[in-house]
């Protein structure tokens, strides 16, 4: 698998002038064909990253590797990696063809070589026929293809894709999500989105880095990320949580609310505190005396798929339910949840350590 | 109603037009058909297209195009350069403030620059080279003229650097383009109306300069514009001057029209 790596990071820092570091000691590798997702608040580095990927600047500290060759001062326009701009930056003196055209133009490319090319991205796109259209006389979703045509018609290795759905309405979005999956999976290129909406990276990536202050918090499947954030920031960012105190009492048992519950986690020391969470889904709403918990509920809010409930149990913790049942507020009600919807979280805990706990104790269940 | 009343609003400017933008034209024109004697004729049409006129009116264009040419080439770059420093607005006022003063004013201090026992002349010896003319050669005539001209061309040109959404260049430079090439196919493109707004606000004016060719150019250089004032003011040929100023305006309409922005 390692020659399938095109792009690693090695401890990249990136630091502007005197002020804190914008990127910290960060390390990834992206590989091959897959759909990369940068997801984190604003400000955190997305872009940076990006940029410093692009060649638009260079690491403080650290080292980027293009197929394990240093490329840390190759300049832009000697990389094979292509962008797609958030505000899409088309050229507006030249038409869609021209724009899509313009990198084969430089290359030096053949005039039927690059009509042939810029039609077939075209087609790509779904624009046949706006060759000849200005760029102002596109609507947004439109110049945001003509962008994707002007990237891939180079035929890079990676495209590099900031947040180019943010200026779209969600109909458009849900829409271009689709399609620019499909599009990655028809042509094969490794694709690296940023974005901060994590609907919509929990919906196209293969693979997402969730960052926070230019650290990498955790990266992993849509699925892993969901299912087993490792902290706090991690659970809060990716969907909405119930996370509450709890201790350890011994693997797979977890106290909280002053109740014990079965769960699927292990490898932690005897009566450690740690941080349970319980995705609002994941609740499941039944007469008082049914439950595993039982809360008052405080407010509930009708949101189309489902309602969102939100009440405290006899502790005090706040408790958030979406369910497509209808509770009353002020009501007393039971909660539901299986032992795999606990998902415990270790306090301060890295990824990589996080990994490592992961490993040694499904390797003891499997000994077992 | 509504129409009624911006017309109102209209009545000020369109006086303004009328009274000092088409009466004097129309004045010109009719002017241009009479000769010193105050009889009708066509002979100052005739006389313009004699070799004398036409050579002037040659030499006025050549003054104008090199002044043209030779701002350009020092305000592109400056313009970019504007764009790229910290403080930006000191610069600005720096380089708009000469335009703020006199034209004779200006004039007069270059002829105490360049002149024989001026500051310039005093460099060129203490270097060795001696005393040379200065004052009333082409030289000195092209480089009071591009000074005084020089803000109307850079303004323009820095407002489209300005302008131009600058993720353009990394674009460029992303999809392969050094940054010449950057230069040639997005850069200058998209500063074009700028440079083109410049031109016409240094050619035009350059075309009918008089000033300067008298005091800095020592009536060396005789453009359209010296022809005219030394009608009008010297041989009291009203007629032949406003032949000339007919043509002029001819010149100008037709330089705005080359110049216009495309929309
Ligand atoms: N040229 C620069 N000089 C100084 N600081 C910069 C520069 N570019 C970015 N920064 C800082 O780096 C930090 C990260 O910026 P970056 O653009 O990577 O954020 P982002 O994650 O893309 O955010 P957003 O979602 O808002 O686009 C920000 O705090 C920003 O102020
Ligand atoms: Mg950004």
């Amino acid at each position: 698998m390692a020659d399938q790596t095109i792009i690693r990071f090695e401890n990249v820092t990136k630091q502007y002038d005197q002020d804190p570091a914008v990127l910290n000691d960060v390390s990834f590798s992206i590989e091959r064909g897959r759909f990369y997702t940068l997801l984190g608040p604003s400000g955190c580095g997305k872009t940076t990253i990006l940029r410093l990927i692009a060649g638009f600047t260079e690491p403080t500290k650290g080292n980027i590797y293009f197929h394990e060759k240093v490329m840390n001062d190759v300049p832009a326009n000697k990389r094979q990696v292509n962008t797609v701009f958030q505000d899409y930056a088309l050229f507006p003196h030249l038409n869609v063809f021209e724009n899509v055209a313009f990198g084969l133009r430089i290359k030096g490319c053949k005039n039927d070589e690059i009509k042939r090319k810029v039609l077939e991205a075209l087609r790509f796109v779904n624009l046949v026929g706006y060759e000849n259209r200005e760029i102002k006389e596109m609507s947004g979703g439109q110049r945001q293809r003509v962008a994707i045509a002007r990237a891939i018609v180079n035929e890079p290795e990676v495209i590099l894709l900031d947040e180019p759905l943010s200026a779209l309405d969600l109909k458009l979005r849900t829409e271009m999500q689709y399609e620019l999956r499909e599009l990655q999976r028809r042509l094969g290129i490794t694709f690296v989105f940023v974005t901060h909406d994590q609907e919509e990276a929990l919906a196209m990536s293969d693979e997402i880095f969730v960052l926070n202050e230019g650290n990498i918090e955790q990266s992993g499947t849509p699925t892993d990320i969901y299912d087993e954030p490792i902290n706090r920031f991690v659970a809060d960012f990716i969907g909405e949580s119930n996370i509450v105190p709890g201790v350890m009492k011994e693997d797979y048992l977890v106290q909280c609310a002053g109740k014990n519950f079965d769960c699927v986690d292990g490898g932690f020391n005897r009566n450690e505190q740690v941080e349970i969470v319980i995705r609002p889904e994941d609740l499941e709403i039944t007469l008082p005396d049914q439950g595993k918990l039982r809360m008052k509920v405080d407010s509930q809010l009708f949101r189309g798929v489902h309602y969102e409930i939100c009440g405290y149990d006899q502790d005090g913790n706040e408790w958030l339910v979406h369910s497509t049942k209808k509770a009353n507020v002020g009501e007393e009600i039971g909660l539901y949840f299986d032992p795999e919807a606990i998902h415990v979280m270790r306090l301060g805990e890295t990824e990589e350590e996080f990994d490592k706990r992961l490993e040694a104790y499904s390797e003891a269940t499997h000994a077992d | 109603m509504q129409i009624r009343t911006r017309n109102l609003y209209l009545i000020p400017y369109l006086t303004w037009i009328l009274l000092f933008v088409v009466a004097p034209i129309l004045l010109i024109v009719y002017y241009s058909f009479f000769n010193v004697d105050g009889q009708f004729t066509l002979g100052n049409y005739q006389k313009f297209f004699t070799p004398v006129y036409l050579k002037m009116t040659l030499s006025s264009f050549w003054y104008a195009l090199l002044i043209t040419i030779i701002s350009l080439l020092i305000a592109y770059p400056t313009a970019y350069w504007l764009t790229k420093t910290k403080h930006k607005q000191l610069w600005l006022l720096l380089i708009i403030l000469p335009s703020w003063i006199n034209l004779l004013l200006k004039a007069y201090a270059f002829l105490g620059i360049f002149g024989t026992y001026g500051p310039t002349n005093k460099l060129l010896e203490s270097l060795g080279i001696g005393t040379q003319q200065i004052l009333f050669t082409d030289f000195s005539f092209l480089f009071v003229s591009v000074y005084i001209f020089i803000p109307f061309m850079i303004l323009p040109i820095y407002n489209a650097l300005e302008e131009m959404n600058h993720s353009l260049l990394d674009a460029a430079n992303d999809l392969g383009a050094s940054q010449w090439t950057t230069f040639r196919r997005v850069i200058f493109p998209l500063t074009l109306d700028g440079v083109k707004s410049g031109c016409q606000a240094v050619f035009i004016p350059a075309l009918s300069l008089f000033m300067i060719t008298r005091l800095v150019a020592g009536n060396r250089v005789i453009t359209l514009g010296t022809a005219i004032e030394q009608h009008f003011l010297v041989t009291q040929d009203w007629g032949m001057g406003a032949t000339i100023a007919v043509f002029l305006i001819i010149a100008m309409a037709f330089i705005m029209m080359l110049t216009r922005k495309r929309k």
